[in-house]
């Protein structure tokens, strides 16, 4: 179950992000998960609240946003959801020469956190969305 | 304050890192990884050892580090082609990652090594998340494993560059239908070539050989499409919505190696324009 080592990078990654954005309590992570990234969300989920523990995202959320696959054929210029278990030969001409357009996807797209007091003044400013 | 961050870090950010690192010090070195997936019991121990022995009887540098999650008998079985060969024990880990192969190699791996084959932990589904900076990615399958298999687990195979049979001696009490299992692998990887082998007849025997050959000589494996998505979109923020919207004529001969996107991964949060 290579999830929990999924998980362990995704925890890893934003303790050093925090840490370098002088920021603390993380509440949560949205997290994009292709629908070929060989990657089950639930059993994500599972591993994602254990490898929090002791941690600055102690009870932190994970939201997981899926990308469905989709694949567009060169030749023909069509596209299609490749589906699962995915088609990946074109639908329209047969062609084997696709070029797959989303669904790999894994990544984490953010995170919300609480600012450090000491820290916030003296850092470059980052974007916000809300 | 609270407030949201935008990190658009790629999860495998850093295995990508090692591996595209370990490839090219490999290839420096005239080595090239051959990666083999598949599930436990799958013959693949059997198929590397022939692949072994024809080699050292060729006079082919080769060498093999089999992962394990806890015994030693593969390693063992190995040795005897006269290979030098590495066992490697995960402790229950599911998988190898490019940063413990490249630890495994240090100090052990013989510098006129020109192939090495590493056989992965005997499972389907976590090793195919993991770049080990191989030039070529193999998925096996024996035949009583079912015409399915390939579909049953699409990123093992679909993100292989080489499709190998094994125990095809045994196809017909078992039943095989190979026609429907290439359709299968073409279904979830359209072009990948599919070699069959026994290694209790010998067919079949140095096919696996010379296509770890034919890589390490230069020729471009085949691409599977699955790996043929721009690999980290979202480390070019203003367009990461539009995979496509890239030079499709540049070189993805090789599915997991691309030189120029493994840069720019950050573990700081990147300010905005
Ligand atoms: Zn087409």
């Amino acid at each position: 179950m290579h999830e929990m080592s999924i998980a362990a990078a995704v925890v890893g990654q934003v303790e050093a992000a925090a840490e370098a954005a002088g920021a603390f309590a993380v509440s949560s992570v949205r997290l994009q998960v292709g629908e070929l990234a060989g990657v089950v969300p639930d059993a994500l989920r599972f591993c994602f609240e254990l490898a929090c523990t002791g941690t600055v995202l102690e009870g932190a959320a994970l939201a997981t946003e899926l990308v469905p696959a989709r694949a567009r054929c060169a030749p023909c210029a069509a596209d299609w959801a490749v589906g699962m278990p995915p088609d990946l030969c074109c639908p329209t001409c047969g062609t084997a020469t696709a070029e797959l357009l989303s669904g790999r996807e894994l990544q984490i797209l953010s995170v919300r956190w609480e600012d450090g007091p000491t820290r916030a003044a003296d850092r470059e400013p980052i974007h916000e969305e809300r | 304050m609270c407030r949201v961050v935008d990190l658009r870090q790629a999860v495998l950010a850093k295995n990508d890192r090692c591996a595209h690192d370990l490839r090219a010090d490999l290839a420096g070195r005239g080595t090239v990884v051959i990666n083999l997936l598949s599930s436990p019991g799958s013959g693949k121990t059997a198929l590397l050892e022939q692949e072994l022995l024809l080699a050292v009887a060729r006079g082919v540098p080769v060498a093999a580090l089999t992962a394990d999650l806890a015994t030693e008998n593969d390693a063992l079985r190995l040795a005897r082609s006269g290979a030098p060969v590495k066992q490697v024990l995960t402790d229950g880990l599911c998988h190898l990652e490019a940063g413990m192969l490249s630890g495994h190699l240090e100090g052990w791996l013989p510098p006129q090594t020109r192939l090495l084959f590493v056989e992965n932990v005997g499972n389907l589904v976590c090793p195919a998340s993991y770049d080990l900076g191989e030039s070529l990615r193999v998925a096996l399958a024996s035949v009583t494993e079912g015409e399915d298999k390939p579909l049953k687990y699409p990123t093992a195979f679909g993100l292989a560059n080489l499709v190998l049979v094994t125990k095809t001696d045994i196809a017909e009490a078992v039943g095989f239908d190979e026609a429907l299992f290439r359709r299968n692998v073409q279904q979830v990887n359209p072009g990948a070539p599919v070699l069959l082998t026994s290694a209790r007849t010998g067919a079949g025997a140095g096919a696996l050989l010379d296509a770890a050959l034919a890589v390490a000589d230069g020729t471009a494996a085949h691409a599977p499409v699955m790996a043929r998505q721009h690999p980290h979109p979202h480390e070019h923020p203003h367009d990461h919505e539009q995979g496509h919207g890239h030079d499709h004529n540049h070189d993805h001969n090789q599915g997991h190696d691309h030189d120029h996107e493994h840069r720019h991964a950050s573990a700081v949060p990147r300010p905005h324009a």
